[in-house]
């Protein structure tokens, strides 16, 4: 079973990603969960969403993850959220910000002796989507620090899941991803 | 003529874009709704669909739950294959219109996606809407996961419609458990789909001018009695054949089996936990991590929570020593509805199983593989003294200093 956990601010499309996730694994063969924690959300409120996969049925419906992933999406969340709620000894953390990852750690120093990666999603998703969503970039870190999938089977299956979207916004996407795959430390 | 919606094999889709699609599949003539979290979703998808002309059936959107329900009952007696679907406060609401469809006769297929009732305000999953249905003359059907909601709706409007039932029929989700959880979801093409429902033929219509029909008449003790005892005759003898003769055809069309009561691990099981939802699943996965510590644990599952499958129930469960009956609904003033229900069904049997009633999950709070394997522990404990080693009563991931009674 792997379980990830993201961190987000409700209207940064974290469901979103998690369930274009959930989509383009289910299509492996694999068994996928993608939920949220909501309440009675607002925009802008921190929030988190999840992801199980696994080659068995997954009968698991609890809440509770110890995440293998923690996913953070908005640059602000790893000082306000508690990031590293239940985390394993080997949790991998990719995380949204313009710092590097030893000037990240250094404002958080929680972080210190995890693995950190870091990449500005918020940056890439404005320079190519034309706006702050940041989480077809994240998916594209995920795919490099996990090694999860080939760049172009993943591309090829987020273009299916976005296809509702007008082909100049899937575009964009796809540069968003590849550039998040290309600039993740 | 609507369009064809092509499928995937698998989709990813949460609990109410399944029941959406399942309502879509089955053409129906009128959904009459008014939105409320956590089903929302399943009336903004189909009118969606209905937008973009998958859909030829009307979509009304009324001014409450009351005249939702109001609006599926007149467009049902008139004819119509007639569905909606609502939560919580909102299925409060329409409690008053759910037993005038029930005594009228009227098939009808409600979606409900369970939630708290406030106060406090709270929207997220817990069973109490569903309880609150359960003496309204509704079939109620339970699902535990986004494939059993697509799956539960289509075979729901062949029992609810067929002509010895014409009963009313609620499927239960658990709000945002699995309303809003994504899930692999094995699909049916429209076709197929829609031949498994089947045509509806409509009977007592009032839309049928040659055989003019009264609904909703007033009887008072000269009839009402009689009208009464013929509704739960219906329901309590010809529903369980139906839904297991829908379970039947179900499974040869799709290789996926449905039973009244579901069992897990129940063979040999020396304690079980019968709960619904969401819940049941992961039972089923503790019972399998407990079975590999020697610890014989089963799941019991309640697929159909009404017409009460007694006979099923006590049949799955006349070997085991200790039982627990998992409410996640507050029963405010006795034990768990479950419990009684379990209490009533093993009653004049030879069971000796200790039996006992947690509250868990109110409001949407987690139900942990770790509740459950206390649950179970507890259980063992019971079975090895041959009597209660806890009170009758406790609470489950309450914060706050242990609450138990009796």
């Amino acid at each position: 079973m792997l379980e990830i956990r993201w961190h987000s601010r409700a209207g940064q499309g974290a469901v979103t990603g998690a369930k274009g996730l959930a989509d383009v694994v289910s299509t492996t063969g694999k068994h996928v969960q993608a939920f949220a924690f909501y309440g009675s959300a607002k925009r802008g409120a921190a929030m988190t969403a999840y992801n199980r996969i696994d080659d068995k049925v997954i009968l698991n419906h609890e809440k509770f993850m110890s995440p293998d992933y923690v996913l953070v999406i908005d640059p602000a969340l790893v000082y306000v959220a508690d990031i590293t709620a239940n985390e394993k000894e080997n949790t991998t953390y990719i995380i949204t910000t313009h710092l590097s990852t030893e000037e990240l750690i250094a404002s958080q120093p929680k972080l210190a002796g995890k693995k950190v990666y870091t990449v500005d999603c918020i940056k890439i998703s404005q320079e190519t989507i034309g706006k702050a969503i940041p989480n077809t970039p994240m998916l594209g870190a995920l795919m490099k620090v996990s090694g999860m999938y080939d760049m172009e089977f993943f591309k090829e299956n987020m273009a299916r899941v976005l296809k509702k979207l007008p082909q100049k916004i899937i575009d964009a996407n796809m540069i968003a991803i590849q550039r998040a795959y290309d600039e993740v430390k | 003529m609507a369009d064809t919606f092509e499928l995937r094999d698998i989709e990813v889709w949460d609990g109410n874009m399944a029941a959406s699609h399942a309502l879509r599949q089955a053409q129906v003539d009128v959904v009459a709704a008014y939105p409320i979290t956590p089903s929302t979703p399943i009336v903004e998808n189909y009118a969606n669909f209905k937008a973009n002309g998958y859909i030829d059936g009307e979509f009304v959107m009324t001014e409450s739950e009351h005249g939702a329900m109001s609006c599926c009952i007149g467009a049902a007696a008139a004819g119509g294959r007639v569905a909606t679907a609502t939560s919580s406060q909102g299925f409060a609401l329409m409690v008053e219109t759910l037993y005038s469809a029930s005594g009228m006769r009227i098939p009808i297929v409600l979606n409900v996606v369970n939630r708290a009732i406030g106060a406090p305000l709270n929207v997220n999953g817990d069973h109490s809407d569903m309880y609150m249905g359960r003496d309204s003359g509704w079939i109620q059907i339970d699902c535990y996961n986004p494939q059993n909601v697509y799956d539960m709706n289509l075979i729901a409007f062949r029992v609810s419609e067929d002509h010895d039932v014409r009963l009313p029929a609620m499927v239960h989700q658990d709000g945002f458990m699995t309303s809003h959880t994504a899930q692999g979801v094995k699909t049916l093409s429209d076709e197929v789909a829609y031949n498994f429902v089947g045509e509806y033929k409509p009977m007592n219509d009032m839309l049928d001018l040659d055989h003019p029909v009264t609904h909703g008449v007033q009887t008072e003790e000269d009839w009402h009695f009689e009208h009464k005892a013929r509704q739960q005759h219906a329901l309590m003898t010809a529903v369980i054949p139906k839904i297991q003769a829908a379970f039947d055809d179900f499974e040869k069309l799709t290789g996926r089996k449905y039973n009244i009561v579901e069992t897990y691990n129940m063979d040999d099981a020396e304690v079980a936990v019968v709960c619904m939802g969401t819940s049941v699943e992961t039972a089923e996965e503790v019972s399998n991590e407990l079975r590999a510590q020697g610890i014989k644990a089963g799941v019991v599952g309640i697929r159909v929570f009404r017409p009460f499958p007694l006979e099923q129930i006590a049949a799955a469960l006349k070997d085991v020593k200790a039982i627990a009956a998992l409410d996640r609904s507050s029963p405010h003033g006795t034990v768990g509805a479950l419990f009684n229900e379990l209490s009533g069904a093993l009653f004049n049997t030879d069971t000796k199983a200790v039996m006992t009633n947690y509250i868990y999950g109110l409001g949407g709070r987690d139900l942990t593989k770790a509740h459950l394997v206390e649950i179970y522990n507890d259980l063992k404990a019971n079975a090895d003294a041959g009597k209660p080693t806890t009170p009758l009563q406790q609470y489950i991931g309450l914060r706050g200093p242990k609450l138990s009674f009796f």
